[in-house]
């Protein structure tokens, strides 16, 4: 019995991941499939734009809650290269993304049908449809959500800071002094939390809009399904003669920002650095993870097909004898 | 005199798989932020090893390479060796703990497609498992080294 049990569990684990990756080719389960049509994006308008700010302080009244309480003096850091990052002293940044301020207003003064003007674009996370912070993030802290929203559990980050490297925009921000690592091995793992807009989803999951866009009073942003937002934001650009960024960016976020210049102008005018987004084309980050899986389907019946070619090219040369014995 | 069909893998596969599992730990630990910050990319030549997007296409590419030596392996014992040689205990407790690093590891990359989203609670199941059972197995694999307990033993043949 023990022999076939032991069969059994090898077959299980070498098997399994032929099995199973070959489902990954197989339409999924409604559980577990990212619902596109169920995501949420959002549409600025960046020619509604005044720059009044009114959705930053509303961003900041909202989320105050979630914002970090760090225990000061912060746990000495090794080896000592590792720099802490504090902002809970400087709570009245608003010009740049930190953990206390997750959107701001960028300026370009650029020239539109002739005439110069300033346009104020509204930046945060822009929450991709296949973000690499969350694909990335080795703790399962930063997750997308069905509903199109990326968000980082604040109790489950250690605050490595990988998902701002892998962030095409940077967006994260760290906050030292708060979270799990004070409870792990403060000195030498981790080094706080990473923080950023999570869209409100607690107001989204209620029904509510996000603070920003129901506080706005030029009616700046807009928020709905994905495939009516992208249509929409088509349908202006193509009366406006205008661009868009954020459809394709990244392989497509769930922000899509419509301007009346291009995104090359706007992106040389902004300021740009530290909590300072770019507005440059991106490529799909995780594109080598989606072409690469496709050949982890194939491997497995390959290793299975070498196998059995080895077993039959033995079979054909075993001698009589062997097989006498064999059998005995 | 043993037939070819019945002999165990080779060195050279032995050597793959251990060079092949050594470069998917150290790609699967360089996942977590601690090179640059331990200096192991300081390392002259081992820069690469801070790039979390070049050490994650590694890892698959490796993840691709091993599972194909998996389902051999698999396929090779059952069709083959299993006739001469059975599974010891400790070759059992690896089987089990290499498939709960390729079942975690599918369900990961199976979450880093598009268009596929796990609840956050079974994100973080699957993020600290597949950790888990390498670091696991990692001790088991050691253990096991040292007290020479191999993955097969021969059967008793003909026992009169």
């Amino acid at each position: 019995m023990s022999k076939h049990l032991s069969r059994r569990t090898f077959l299980k684990a070498g098997i399994a991941a032929a099995g199973a990756l070959t489902a990954s080719r197989l339409p999924l389960p409604n559980a577990v499939k990212g619902a596109s049509s169920k995501e949420l994006a959002t549409l600025i308008d960046i020619r509604k734009c005044i720059g009044c700010g009114a959705c930053v302080e509303a961003c900041q009244w909202t989320n105050e809650s979630k914002y970090p309480e760090p225990e000061k003096p912060f746990p000495r850091m090794y080896p000592s290269r590792v720099k802490v990052s504090d902002w809970s002293d400087k709570r009245d940044v608003t010009d740049r993304l930190t953990p206390y301020n997750w959107l701001f207003i960028q300026e370009a003064t650029v020239t539109v049908d002739g005439e110069e003007r300033t346009l104020t674009i509204p930046r945060r996370c822009m929450h991709c449809q296949n973000p690499p912070c969350a694909d990335l993030c080795p703790w399962g802290a930063a997750r997308k959500l069905e509903n199109g929203i990326t968000r980082i559990h604040p109790d489950i980050c250690l605050g490595g800071s990988k998902c701002k490297v892998v962030c095409p925009w940077h967006i994260p921000q760290r906050q030292t002094g708060t979270g799990l690592y004070l409870d792990i091995l403060p000195s030498f793992a981790g080094n706080g939390v990473m923080y950023k807009c999570d869209r409100c989803y607690d107001r989204v999951a209620q029904g509510e809009l996000p603070a920003c866009i129901e506080i706005c009073p030029e009616q700046v942003q807009k928020i709905g399904p994905r495939d009516a937002i992208v249509a929409e934001a088509h349908a202006i650009a193509k009366e406006i003669g205008g661009y868009l960024y954020g459809e394709k960016e990244n392989g497509g976020t769930n922000t899509i920002y419509v301007s009346p210049v291009p995104f090359e102008e706007l992106n040389r005018a902004i300021e740009k650095g530290p909590g300072r987004p770019h507005l440059k084309p991106v490529e799909d980050a995780m594109a080598h993870a989606d072409n690469l899986a496709k050949a982890m389907v194939i491997a497995p019946i390959v290793g299975i097909a070498a196998a059995a070619a080895r077993f039959l090219k033995s079979t054909s040369r075993r001698p009589e004898s062997q097989e006498k014995e064999d059998r005995s | 005199m043993k037939t070819r069909s019945l002999v165990l893998p080779g060195k050279g596969v032995r050597r793959v798989y251990a060079a092949l599992f050594a470069v998917m730990a150290f790609t699967g630990f360089g996942q977590m932020p601690i090179f640059k910050r331990y200096y192991v990319s300081d390392i002259p030549g081992m820069g690469w090893s801070a790039d979390f997007y070049l050490t994650h296409t590694i890892h698959y590419l490796g993840a691709i390479v091993l599972l194909g030596l998996f389902a051999y392996l698999a396929a090779d014992y059952l069709l083959s060796v299993r006739r001469r040689y059975r599974l010891t205990a400790a070759g059992m407790v690896r089987a089990a703990l290499l498939a709960g690093i390729v079942i975690t590891g599918i369900f990961r990359v199976l979450k880093n497609l598009p268009d596929v989203t796990f609840s956050p609670a079974f994100t973080l199941i699957i993020d600290i498992a597949h950790l888990g059972f390498m670091m696991v197995f990692l001790v088991a694999a050691l253990a096991f080294a040292l007290t020479k307990k191999g993955w097969v033993l021969e059967r008793e043949m003909n026992p009169s």
